[in-house]
């Protein structure tokens, strides 16, 4: 047989450097790595992404009403952030589903890698892609009736990053809980994603609402989250909103990272 | 390769036990496992599905706990110093090491940053995996464009990064093509003359035959035998299988077979056919055989066949090794 006559596997040639231990920041730099190679080196995949927020933008500020105080714009783009990011985070564990299916995902619960970084490493691969659609978004509604205030952006990208680590957590622990069948994560993933969305306000005030509609709504963290984006995007600070919604933000955070650790050890 | 003869053992499991609970049933997957694996050592499990060889790897390979029971891998136990542990072996899964969407490259690169091992160190480390597993010409395409015996050697470079002291394999040749399998065996085989030691399991007769020094049969989660593959053979004996014209022939023959055979031999007349299994068949056949004419009975027919690790696991077990594999595949199929 003409493959036995593979070169001699010489693989201890090398002078030996040892495993060493590492630390929380560069397991998850590394999950973070991993994850978004495949990304860069095909960043055609990354351009169609970043154009998904805005076609939603095109498509559905026109049809936003006038607004008393304000442009109609600098409601709804605070909004579209956060729903990019709920919308990008909550689909983390469907890669996931396929690096169990193939065997990548045990070979790194084999591996030196703590669980807490293999969640928040992989929740911030899809944060990354939020921060940039973020940068585009306001980039293209800057020029139009839209006022960019750095500060308060900056301090809401932080807020959104923190919210986007929890729900991709929560996703991942989704995914890990419904092995290898897509359906599943599909199925709780979709019926989830809808209300939370809905009652935070991003698409329609809820003002007028009924009163176990702002019910729901206020117990929505995502609600708190957009409330404080709004507010930041316009450039004002005022402490009980920003404060809220980064209550609310480290609560999904730390509740997704909790979740999904005990989904994991549980798993394998 | 160290010449410590007296040395720890690398692997060493006391009362190590597995019980899985589904649907209110509880299955005793690994029953008290004792076991000493040594420095250098290539040991294969061998069982049929389910009998609880990968439950043993899972455990020694921290993914999941022992029910109770302790093992040590490396000098460290695997419940209080998983992350020693983990940094210490390699582990080759059922599945795939590295991700479809990955490039085998930047898989290796991430199983080193995983090992906090240095980039230039990993750069010199990956070059050298990838020559001796023959796949540069692979390493920068999508693990999914590359077929099956290609995928298996890089999961196999990816388990050896960290220059583990133990290699784990967990059904190393499944779903491989026989021309791959023999592939396979012979990377292992080279890695074992390199002083690797390596555990892998299988519930492939064969690949456990011509591959491991040491042969732990497993069933029901207990271990059923544990030597060389040939000292497990040799103990059961040939099977020689003699023919008769007549069913008188043949119970005299029976008889005088019993009386000249020394050893655990075991002797069963079926109509015509005699068939003993002795120790050194091959070596007393045709000494048995003139013996037989000349008082007689002469046989018509003789079959010699050599004991297969089959026919050591049907006799200790009852059941034949390649039916109980079948019949599991089957139930899983139905359970799923």
């Amino acid at each position: 047989m003409t493959t036995l006559t593979v070169p001699a596997a010489q693989v201890r040639h090398t002078t030996r450097v040892p495993s060493r231990p590492t630390g929380f920041l560069t397991d998850t730099w590394t999950v973070l790595l991993r994850e978004l190679t495949p990304k860069l080196r095909q960043p055609a995949s990354m351009l169609f992404a970043m154009m998904q927020p805005l076609v939603f933008l095109g498509l559905f500020a026109p049809l936003l009403p006038d607004v008393e105080n304000g442009s109609a714009l600098q409601w709804f783009v605070p909004g579209i952030v956060v729903m990019t990011a709920l919308m990008g985070a909550s689909m983390t564990g469907a890669d996931l589903t396929a690096e169990i299916r193939s065997g990548s995902h045990e070979r790194l619960l084999v591996s030196p890698l703590s669980r807490p970084s293999l969640l928040v490493g992989r929740a911030l691969k899809e944060v990354v892609p939020v921060l940039f659609q973020t940068a585009v978004i306001l980039a293209v509604v800057t020029p139009f009736s839209f006022d960019l205030h750095l500060g308060g952006v900056l301090v809401g990208a932080v807020i959104v990053s923190l919210f986007a680590i929890g729900l991709g957590a929560l996703s991942f622990a989704l995914a890990t809980a419904a092995k290898e069948q897509d359906w599943v994560f599909w199925t709780v993933q979709q019926m989830l994603i809808f209300p939370l969305l809905l009652l935070s306000g991003v698409l329609l005030p809820l003002d007028g609402a009924p009163g176990w509609l702002r019910f729901l709504s206020d117990i929505n963290p995502m609600t708190y989250v957009v409330e404080a984006e709004r507010a930041l995007f316009s450039g004002e600070f005022p402490a009980d909103v920003v404060t809220g919604g980064f209550v609310a933000a480290a609560v999904v955070a730390a509740l997704g990272v909790l979740v999904g650790v005990r989904t994991m050890e549980r798993s394998s | 390769m160290t010449n410590h003869t007296h040395q720890r053992p690398v692997i060493r499991t006391e009362a190590l036990t597995r019980h899985f609970t589904r649907s209110k049933k509880t299955v005793e997957a690994v029953r008290g496992l004792d076991l000493e694996i040594q420095q250098g050592e290539l040991v294969a499990f061998l069982g049929p599905n389910g009998a609880g060889k990968s439950t043993t790897l899972r455990m020694l390979t921290t993914l999941i706990p022992p029910t109770s029971g302790t093992a040590e891998v490396a000098g460290h136990d695997v419940v209080r110093s998983r992350a020693a542990v983990r940094r210490s072996i390699g582990y080759v899964g059922q599945g795939n090491a590295a991700a479809f969407v990955q490039r085998g490259r930047d898989e290796l690169m991430s199983q080193a940053r995983a090992h906090g091992i240095p980039r230039a160190a990993a750069k010199a480390r990956i070059d050298e995996l990838l020559a001796a597993f023959d796949l540069q010409e692979y390493a920068d395409r999508p693990v999914q464009t590359l077929s099956g015996g290609q995928r298996r050697r890089l999961d196999i470079a990816i388990g050896l990064l960290n220059h583990p002291d133990v290699l784990f394999l967990d059904e190393p040749s499944t779903g491989l093509d026989p021309q791959n399998r023999a592939n396979l065996q012979e990377q292992i085989r080279r890695l074992h003359q390199d002083g690797t030691t390596i555990v892998l399991t299988t519930h492939y007769l064969e690949e456990a035959d011509a591959l491991a020094g040491r042969v732990i049969v497993i069933d029901h989660g207990v271990v059923i035998a544990d030597d060389t593959a040939t000292r497990l053979k040799e103990r059961l004996g040939d099977l020689v299988l003699l023919g008769f014209a007549t069913e008188a022939d043949a119970t005299t023959a029976a008889a005088r077979a019993e009386s000249a055979l020394t050893g655990p031999t075991l002797i069963d007349r079926t109509g015509t056919q005699v068939s003993i299994r002795t120790p050194r068949g091959a070596d007393s056949a045709p000494a048995m055989a003139i013996d037989l004419a000349a008082h007689g009975t002469p046989a018509i027919r003789m079959e010699v066949h050599a004991p297969t690790l089959d026919d050591v696991f049907l006799d200790l077990t009852g059941r034949s090794l390649r039916e109980s594999a079948e019949s599991t595949t089957q139930t899983e199929g139905a359970a799923a």
